[in-house]
């Protein structure tokens, strides 16, 4: 090969499938999906469900890629930022779903015209406007936490992708199909960690430890539906979060024996305060980094 | 100044004999030990080393080798072989034994010991 | 070539004769094109040279994370965001790969990561500069990802096996960060007047340390021409040089930017672009350490290795524990 030519035939060499080594293609997984909202559905309540999912999604995301360039070694760099980028994906697919069914509110009038939907909702929301849960938003102490805290999230989210897969919206369906084996990698990957943590040295077993107190208090509202789930899933179209109770902890129970670790007392269920727009301080600093150069923008295109 | 060559990548790096390259002669941390990657692309095909990499054990080091070699392909076959476990010969069958570096590649430390105070050991 | 292999010699006369044999044949290797592989016998200064090499340019990668990665977290579009996480993780990537051809010449990656931290090796001069607003990501995309491939892409037939096989893999990835940042600036180019100050504004902060990427001229370069003869470097740093800048001129035309040097002209005679002088003290006072992030950077290894050593330790005792468990 001529040497001028190398980087050209290199590029014409590789389609957009493999344009990046690692993490997702960028193809689209709604491709020929029917996008309609089924009969019977309040746009409203959809739009309002992506909208907790996605945000669920972006903020741990958002959390993950904290530890981009402070990780432990550079095998686990690549871990975490792979979980990242899924969740990314998860949640740039839940919002512009939330989107098309009409839940933008003054997000579209804020971010401008040209603004996909997507973006209109993440960067041009406030706090109170956002719908996570409490268990994604806290920060990070230590490693034990990051990964204590993907653990329960990813345990609680893969229970429920796999349940929606059969939904009536054909697209949240379509959503979960794709998510299932993301977050299936994502639990095992915190679960090994969680076992190597526990069972490792004292110092690691007391920081797992510390990390399991930390947060399991915060799975409080993550059993609890809103009015919202309520209605969805009795439009067989979302899964009320009580029926994943019994199979997250019986996941979670068994990991922490397995790592050696006390299992801390299960909160008592209690309303989910973030699917209402009630959070911790801890949101509104990871929401201004997010949103800050969006913002400084207007009009702006990326 | 040592002489430095743009060929370093992302920029110029000295590569004179004033930047030291030997190994520490007793690492004072424990470093995860080396693996060799093999990876059957699709079935019909052998599996080919691809690379290396460090993890603490084998499921550690197969679930690392997904991420970093076959962009999580579910459908390939991956091995994992502590590089340690490698015995080869030389490539033309020379194999040169008073060659002063000859076996570097499989110089990666092996041999933990455990101290005493460790529990649960 | 003999496939008996003959018995191994003896006493120091021997030795001296199998010395001149294995050197012999390692210059007929090179002579021939053929690769050198981790277990051939190679001169020292050959193993050297490449260890130096190889475990900066590993360095490089992974502190060149950083200046991009401080803008993950406010990538001002969900898009972006991806892209620049996947790019950032590439990095990663790359430089694992490359401490792992490191890793064949002897090096161990532990101790190459330490010798980095205590400013024993050095990464390039380059990502020691601030990123001071989004368009930067553009910005080193284009210019310092774009002068790395001229860098990068000769090494791809590096005499030695390993470090080639690396670089091929690499070169592919990095051509498409290329052009991820070229993309990007030709987006806010058609954006907002503010957007488009914030381009030129970069390009005038990084057009002139990414010319020094390429190192000092050849005249003071005095161990280049060993490098060339081992086939470790295949082209002097004024040459590839010259190639970017006459590569990216009309790139940056097409961009509708300035590239801050008025005594860049094209030569019609030789179709080449003179350009004006670089500061070379500034490039050795940054490789140096004293780069407006230099500092930061490697702090930021340090407590990534310090601060997580307790991770480590924890897997290590777990593997211990466990290695004699039958594997599932």
């Amino acid at each position: 090969m001529h040497e001028e030519t190398v980087y050209d035939a290199l590029t014409a060499a590789h389609g957009d499938e493999a344009r990046w080594a690692f993490g997702t293609g960028f193809d689209d997984p709604l491709a020929g999906v029917d996008t309609t909202i089924p009969e019977g559905v309040d746009p409203a309540d959809l739009g309002g469900y992506c909208l907790m999912l996605g945000d669920d999604a972006l903020v741990l995301s958002q959390r993950l890629t904290e530890w981009v360039t402070r990780a432990p070694e550079l095998e686990e760099e690549v871990a975490m930022a792979n979980i990242a980028l899924d969740l990314l994906g998860q949640a740039r697919l839940l919002l512009s779903r939330a989107g098309s069914a009409g839940v933008l509110g003054r997000s579209r009038e804020r971010a401008g015209p040209g603004v996909p939907d997507e973006d209109a909702l993440a960067y041009f929301r406030d706090a109170a406007e956002f719908r996570c849960s409490a268990l994604v938003t806290a920060p990070d102490g230590d490693f034990a936490h990051a990964l204590v805290r993907l653990l329960v999230a990813s345990t609680w989210r893969l229970a429920l992708a796999v349940r929606l897969r059969g939904s009536r919206d054909p697209v949240l369906a379509a959503i979960a199909a794709k998510a299932v084996p993301e977050l299936t990698y994502h639990r095992d990957h915190a679960a090994r960690w969680v076992l190597r943590l526990g069972d490792g040295t004292a110092l690691s077993h007391r920081r797992a430890q510390d990390a399991a107190d930390a947060v399991w208090p915060r799975t409080e509202g993550l059993f609890t539906a809103t009015d919202v789930e309520r209605r969805l899933a009795g439009a067989g179209v979302g899964v009320d979060p009580a029926e994943l109770r019994d199979e997250v902890r019986d996941v979670l129970t068994r990991v922490l024996a397995r790592a050696g670790l006390l299992l801390p007392p299960w909160p008592a269920d209690a309303p989910p305060r973030g699917r209402a727009g009630e959070h911790g301080p801890e949101l509104a600093p990871l929401l201004d980094r997010l949103q800050v150069v969006a913002r400084a923008h207007p009009g702006g295109t990326w | 100044m040592s002489d430095l060559t743009a060929e370093g990548g992302h920029g110029a790096v000295p590569t004179g004999p004033d930047v030291p390259v030997t190994p520490a002669a007793a690492a004072v941390r424990r470093d995860w030990p080396l693996w060799e990657v093999f990876v059957r692309g699709k079935r019909g095909l052998n599996h080919v080393h691809v690379g290396s990499l460090h993890a603490p054990d084998p499921e550690m080091a197969v679930y690392a080798a997904r991420d970093l070699y076959t962009r999580r392909n579910e459908g390939v076959s991956i091995w994992v072989v502590r590089s340690a476990d490698v015995t080869a010969s030389s490539p033309d069958e020379k194999d040169p034994l008073f060659a002063p570096s000859g076996d570097k590649v499989y110089r990666h430390p092996t041999f933990y010991e455990i101290p005493d105070d460790v529990p649960h050991i | 070539m003999s496939i008996d292999s003959p018995p191994a010699p003896a006493g120091p006369a021997a030795d001296g004769l199998a010395a001149q044999a294995l050197q012999r044949q390692f210059e007929e290797t090179l002579a021939a094109d053929h690769r050198i592989e981790p277990r051939d016998w190679m001169p020292d200064g050959y193993r050297k040279t490449l260890v130096r090499q190889i475990a900066q340019h590993a360095h490089s990668e992974i502190i060149g994370m950083q200046p991009e990665g401080d803008w993950l977290l406010s990538a001002p579009s969900l898009r972006r965001k991806a892209i620049l996480l996947a790019k950032v993780q590439d990095e990663a990537g790359h430089g694992l790969y490359l401490y792992s051809a490191a890793e064949t010449l002897g090096a161990d990656r532990a101790d190459l990561t330490d010798k980095l931290i205590e400013g024993r090796q050095k990464y390039s001069s380059i990502f020691s500069y601030p990123t001071r607003s989004y368009a930067d990501v553009g910005v080193i995309g284009w210019l310092v990802d774009g002068a790395a491939i001229c860098n990068q892409v000769p090494l791809c037939r590096s005499s030695y096996g390993p470090y080639a096989r690396a670089m091929i893999r690499i070169c592919k990835e990095e051509s498409f960060h290329q052009r991820q940042g070229y993309e990007l600036l030709l987006t806010m180019m058609r954006g907002t007047p503010e957007q488009q100050a914030m381009v030129q504004d970069a390009v005038d902060r990084w057009w002139w340390p990414s010319l020094m990427m390429f190192g000092p001229p050849d005249a003071d370069s005095p161990n280049s021409a060993q490098s060339m003869a081992w086939g470790i470097k295949r082209h002097s740093n004024d040459e590839l040089r010259q190639r970017y800048v006459d590569m990216t001129v009309p790139q940056a035309e097409f961009l509708g930017v300035t590239l801050p040097d008025p005594e860049l002209s094209l030569d019609p005679a030789t179709g080449r672009h003179r350009f004006g002088a670089i500061d070379w003290d500034e490039f050795r006072r940054v490789l140096a350490g004293g780069g407006p992030r230099s500092a930061e950077r490697i702090a930021r290894r340090r407590a990534a290795r310090d601060d997580n050593a307790w991770v480590v330790e924890a897997a290590t005792a777990y593997a211990d524990k466990h290695a004699s468990e039958p594997r599932s």
